[in-house]
């Protein structure tokens, strides 16, 4: 991959949105105003994430060089090398403006340990992380959607009490704990149990085609199981607190008096309202899958961002941490950006 | 079907009804303070005792009324089961914590002179087994408590700080300022929380200061916008307007009659927050971000990984200091949301 890929991918994907939404979307002269406006708010975010990862790595007391060469023994003239590598001789205002000139042309740096550019390393594991955190993302909204509806529906049944119970223990619970308990009890096996899965990594590097495939998917379980166990919750209590909202309205009673059964009520009235509120909050709570993931991927050794992340930190490798914190960042305000757009079409009175 | 209305149409109407005496309540409390500064101020207290025509002074009638809230409160709060029992468990860490000196000892965390054997598993002298320097883990386990709540704690008082502060802010003054607040608040919401405090961790010196900081400085955002909100609500109420025409400054008006009206909230949100910082404790230190030389959860379940308890299956090494952080962060979480449904009743939490 060329090292420009990372950005201009970035920026046609979000053009892409912006292109594809406005056709679909409802026929108002209005939505081109508003998709324009919460592009622009994006575009002004990442600027912003931009510029603070800039000063934030800047933060750091003692010498950056320093960090790289670990102690071992150096002498001033290859010190004096590894400044002008990484451009740390420069003034600040002109590191920053390289910096940012770099950024936009997709050049995140070069990694210290790894010796080779940020973005290339990125572009490496993100298909991996996609992988993962789209398979999660897909079945916690799911089950979390599906349990939230039928705990509101049911609200202060036993259902109900388990469901709710359940979600806020396992949301309290650190995703890495859980992580680790499952290694234990299904990769390593307790006693009577062999193990069932793979304690880490993506695939075991031996089979083709399909058998590849079902590799993938058998190192794929534990990782997505505890995304999901961790993640669920929220989007459960989410669903069922907008679905309560919606609960005493009047158009309820209205359409059960006309004799729908009561699922049909469920399905075609009450869901479709609660749904608005669930979406933003999904969206707006990616920043804590992101966190989920970074330590998932580096409790299962799982060859992504996140796994990269720790890698990263325990370095530290600045350009790494720096470009993965760009990436983390823009990656939700795309997505928030994504939930924004696409709120017209689920409530036609939003973006008039 | 029927049960459910008459459930939900029950449930409102208590709602309703514990709204209005909240509302009339904290009303009553902030206007009284405030007559009792606007006459001090204004008649140099004279007038006082006769416009209560012999009754206890204002001060004291506030703080009667504020008991009875207390009371109130505390009456409604038991109702909620899972909020006691979330009480319950808080006592009973803190306790622990608390008293760890006298049970367990400062020296539990010496490495040179461990009483036992390497990784020895449960037994009668040890009842959680020992890490790999031989160090007691039940011993351990009741020491990092001690970490792990009070960097919940500050983590929290901080966040919350900041974004009362902000929230307080940015909805009393109006124009340019709250827009660029609030312009900053949403930004913080949309960014990855964690991500930036491990990215705070890393480039700070380590120390449990600098978990605070990474925790506080990132959390705030949640709780600026719930308070921006309130203090709008706040600000919008007629006493507002009679404090005005009396001559309350902004401080005035903040600390006397905004802020009084954002506490519950903000108590509410605390606890929530708590929960979370306690998490995102734990989550650093198993990251290796922590403080190298204090005992915490988070830092000893690092230390169980990289000493090789996954793959040789030393379960008691790993269980318990997890179990310890998923009990209080749901307690936590248990009580604050026992709280927010007392103070709140609309928001739906635990209907």
């Amino acid at each position: 991959m060329s090292s420009t890929a990372g950005p201009t991918a970035v920026e046609g994907e979000q053009g892409g949105e912006g292109a594809s939404a406005a056709p679909r979307g409802p026929s108002r002269s209005a939505y081109p105003r508003y998709v324009a406006g919460k592009l622009a708010g994006a575009v002004v975010s990442l600027l912003a994430v931009l510029v603070t990862s800039f000063f934030l790595f800047r933060l750091i007391p003692g010498d950056p060089v320093a960090f790289m060469t670990g102690g071992r023994p150096v002498s001033a003239e290859q010190l004096a090398a590894y400044r002008r590598e990484f451009g740390l001789d420069l003034p600040m205002w002109q590191q920053f403006t390289d910096y940012c000139a770099k950024a936009l042309t997709g050049d995140l740096g070069t990694s210290y340990q790894f010796h080779t550019p940020v973005v290339d390393k990125i572009t490496e594991a993100l298909p991996n992380t996609l992988l993962l955190t789209g398979t999660a993302f897909v079945l916690y909204t799911a089950l979390g959607t599906f349990l939230g509806t039928r705990s509101a529906w049911r609200h202060g049944g036993l259902g109900d009490r388990l469901n709710t119970g359940l979600a806020l223990t396992l949301y309290s619970i650190p995703s890495f704990w859980l992580g680790l308990l499952l290694i234990i009890v299904l990769s390593v096996g307790v006693d009577p149990i062999p193990g069932l899965f793979p304690t880490g990594g993506m695939e075991s590097g031996r089979e083709e085609g399909f058998a590849h495939v079902l590799d993938v998917a058998h190192h794929l379980v534990l990782p997505v199981v505890t995304l999901v166990a961790v993640e669920y919750g929220q989007t459960l209590l989410v669903t069922r607190s907008a679905l309560l909202d919606e609960m005493g309205g009047d158009y309820l009673t209205t359409a059960r008096a006309k004799g729908l059964r009561d699922d049909l009520v469920r399905r075609r009235h009450a869901v479709p309202n609660a749904l608005l509120p669930t979406v933003t909050l999904v969206f707006v709570n990616l920043g804590r899958t992101v966190a989920g993931v970074i330590l998932v991927e580096t409790v299962f050794s799982w060859p992504g961002l996140g796994g990269l992340f720790y890698q990263a930190l325990s370095v530290p490798d600045l350009p790494l941490v720096q470009g993965l914190f760009f990436v983390f960042a823009a990656a939700v305000i795309l997505m928030n950006t994504l939930a924004d757009l696409l709120y017209p079409m689920l409530d036609p009175r939003v973006g008039r | 079907m029927t049960s459910e209305t008459t459930g939900s149409t029950g449930s409102t109407g208590s709602t309703g009804s514990t709204n209005d005496t909240n509302r009339t309540n904290s009303t009553t409390t902030s206007t009284g303070a405030g007559t009792g500064t606007g006459t001090g101020t204004d008649s140099t207290g004279t007038t006082q005792p006769s416009v209560e025509s012999g009754g206890p002074g204002p001060r004291a009638l506030a703080r009667r009324r504020r008991r009875a809230s207390v009371v109130r409160f505390w009456r409604e709060y038991r109702r909620h089961r899972a909020g006691v029992l979330g009480l319950a468990a808080l006592v009973l860490f803190v306790l622990v914590a608390l008293t760890a000196p006298l049970t367990v000892g400062s020296d539990v965390d010496s490495v040179t002179d461990a009483p036992g054997q390497p990784l020895e598993s449960p037994s009668g002298r040890f009842p959680l087994g020992t890490d790999q320097f031989g160090r007691n883990l039940l011993g351990l386990l009741v020491w990092g408590s001690r970490v792990s709540l009070l960097v919940g704690l500050l983590a929290a008082a901080l966040s919350v700080l900041i974004g009362a502060l902000i929230g307080i802010t940015a909805g009393h003054f109006r124009g340019w300022y709250a827009t660029v607040m609030m312009r900053i608040t949403d930004w913080f919401l949309v960014m990855p929380t964690l991500v930036l405090a491990i990215v705070l961790a890393t480039v700070l010196s380590r120390s449990l200061g600098t978990i605070v900081l990474a925790i506080g400085v990132t959390t705030w955002p949640t709780t600026a916008r719930l308070v921006r909100a309130q203090t709008l609500a706040v600000e919008s109420r007629p006493y507002i307007e009679r404090a005005k025409a009396l001559g309350g400054g902004h401080w005035h008006v903040m600390s006397r009659h905004v802020l009084p009206n954002v506490m519950p909230l903000i108590l509410a949100q605390t606890t929530l927050i708590i929960s979370s910082a306690i998490l995102a404790e734990a989550t650093l230190a198993f990251l290796g971000l922590g403080d190298p030389t204090v005992v915490s959860w988070g830092g000893l379940l690092q230390d169980a990984r990289e000493a090789g308890s996954v793959s040789s299956g030393d379960w008691w090494y790993l269980v318990p200091p997890g179990i310890g952080i998923a009990v209080v962060a749901l307690a936590f979480t248990l009580c604050g949301r026992a709280v927010e449904a007392v103070l709140n009743p609309r928001l739906g939490v635990s209907r």
